[in-house]
């Protein structure tokens, strides 16, 4: 269920690097836990982040929580598609549900991110 | 999906919503349903077809006597004497200051019996207070472990309910009226009988079935059999009857407030003696600061329960209960609020500290219901 080629936290974002660009959402086993999606407060463009700095919030019809940014950047797209239909992110949470993009200052800070089978091994642990 | 916790009650339907994978959670003592599917499908659902819930958590309790009609009319605040057999009330039991014991619907079976619903979490509060005020020579039972209770709500009801009891009367039901129809199942003994109120928490045509715990699964399944009829989980039981503006014991009211100040004075009797009476008429006479009321926000963005209110960059109060309204697709929800301030219309700021939201006044419904 976790990409490959992408990076996760340990509070269930996702990281997709192209180059210097880093784009942002949340993972499947995010969205479940939240539940249907129905509003998300997007980060404005331009605004700088430190990684795990809260960019976004999500909310779902019972509550919101913090998103976390992966890297450390700058805010140079958001994903507007999810103002009206935030629902995006339980569709289509590793794709369509992108929310924002960023230009990371330090590519280097995704190594201390798990990749894909490490998150697997982490949502596994979390089932227990 | 929750680990269970032997620590919670089981309702007599848990094995179904395990079956049918609900995510569970504990909900005043018991593991429940909080949804099947997702809450906002659920809800959509139940408003255009017909939704299917477990309410066995909720308590029953029976009163039999010679004057149990006396009691119970100095115990809750609508009128119990007028009452007629099969009909149902909605009240409140007050304490002697009064402050909203519970909400509960009251069913007069005849003039010496009378069946109570009262929420789950209030139980045995309730059931100590009713004891301490019932004559000698009255009974009190609880029969909650006994008795299971189902909902089913939506346009669809009425023919599925008239169909499953071949009973074609039932389909015109009036509100706030019960019958007993015949049950035979395969798990209870000859002449079961099932009690069928018209009434619900959700504003949608509906009704409340009351049944021996042994039939549940079965009444269950009955009624899934249908067309049109899915589950719908405590998630969605939530949404629904906020927008209708209907209170839910534990936040938007309690022991703090009186049903004047929740703006629920049309479920009180002020013609009769009860309980809790000289505070309500000393409020009626001198006023009192904040009430009750609905508010709709700008957009998407929903208010929470403990959200401050404030006007003119004062506080004016608090939110009670808040939601996203998967029917108008923007937060809702019930607030106390300075009585000057709860005017159609009046534009509110709502914030937790963190976040501004805007919103207005606006008195439940915040649907239009035929």
């Amino acid at each position: 269920m976790a990409p490959k080629e992408l990076k996760y936290t340990k509070e269930h974002e996702w990281v997709r690097l192209e180059g210097g660009r880093a784009t942002v959402g949340i993972t499947f086993y995010a969205q479940v836990q939240l539940g249907d999606i129905t509003f998300v407060e997007l980060p404005k463009k331009e605004r700088k982040v430190k990684q795990s700095e809260s960019i976004a919030v999500v909310e779902s019809v019972k509550a919101a929580s913090d998103v976390y940014s992966p890297v450390s950047g700058k805010v140079i797209e958001v994903n507007d598609t999810l103002l009206d239909a935030p629902e995006t992110i339980n569709k289509s949470p590793f794709d369509e549900g992108w929310i924002c993009r960023i230009s990371a200052s330090d590519p280097g800070e995704a190594e201390s991110l798990m990749d894909a089978a490490s998150y697997e091994n982490y949502l596994k642990e979390l089932g227990k | 999906m929750s680990t269970s916790n032997h620590d919670f009650k089981k309702t007599p339907l848990y094995n179904k919503h395990v079956e049918a994978r609900a995510r569970m959670m504990a909900f005043s003592g018991w593991e429940m349903p909080v949804q099947y599917t997702g809450i906002i499908e659920e809800h959509l659902h139940a408003r255009s077809k017909a939704g299917l819930f477990d309410i066995c958590h909720m308590g029953e309790f029976f009163l039999k006597g010679p004057s149990v009609e006396e009691n119970l009319d100095k115990l809750v605040t609508c009128g119990i004497k007028g009452m007629n057999r099969g009909k149902c009330r909605y009240g409140f039991l007050l304490k002697e200051n009064g402050g909203i014991i519970d909400d509960l619907v009251v069913f007069k079976i005849s003039r010496e019996e009378y069946m109570l619903v009262v929420n789950a979490g209030t139980l045995e509060k309730d059931a100590k207070w009713i004891r301490e005020h019932l004559s000698p020579g009255n009974e009190f039972s609880d029969k909650s472990s006994n008795i299971a209770k189902i909902d089913l709500q939506g346009p669809l009801s009425p023919k599925i309910v008239s169909s499953l009891f071949d009973r074609p009367e039932l389909e015109n039901l009036k509100r706030f009226s019960f019958t007993h129809v015949d049950w035979d199942g395969t798990k209870c003994p000859k002449g079961t009988k099932i009690m069928v109120s018209a009434t619900g928490y959700t504003g949608e045509k509906g009704y409340e079935f009351f049944l021996a715990v042994q039939a549940a699964e079965e009444v269950w399944d009955a009624l899934l059999g249908f067309d049109g009829v899915k589950p719908v989980g405590l998630g969605a039981r939530d949404t629904l009857r906020l927008e209708m503006g209907y209170s839910l014991y534990g936040h938007d009211i309690d022991e703090g407030h009186t049903p004047l100040e929740a703006n629920l004075g049309r479920f009180v009797d002020m013609k009769k003696a009860f309980i809790g009476k000289e505070r309500l008429l000393r409020q009626q006479e001198e006023g009192f600061s904040r009430i009750l009321t609905g508010f709709v926000c700008e957009g998407r963005r929903s208010a929470r329960e403990h959200y401050s209110v404030t006007a003119d960059n004062a506080k004016a109060g608090e939110v009670t209960s808040g939601v996203f309204s998967p029917c108008l697709k923007k937060g809702i929800g019930l607030c106390y609020i300075d009585r000057k301030l709860a005017i159609e219309g009046r534009e509110i700021t709502i914030t937790d500290g963190r976040v501004e939201i805007r919103a207005r006044i606006k008195k439940p419904p915040f649907i239009q219901k035929g």
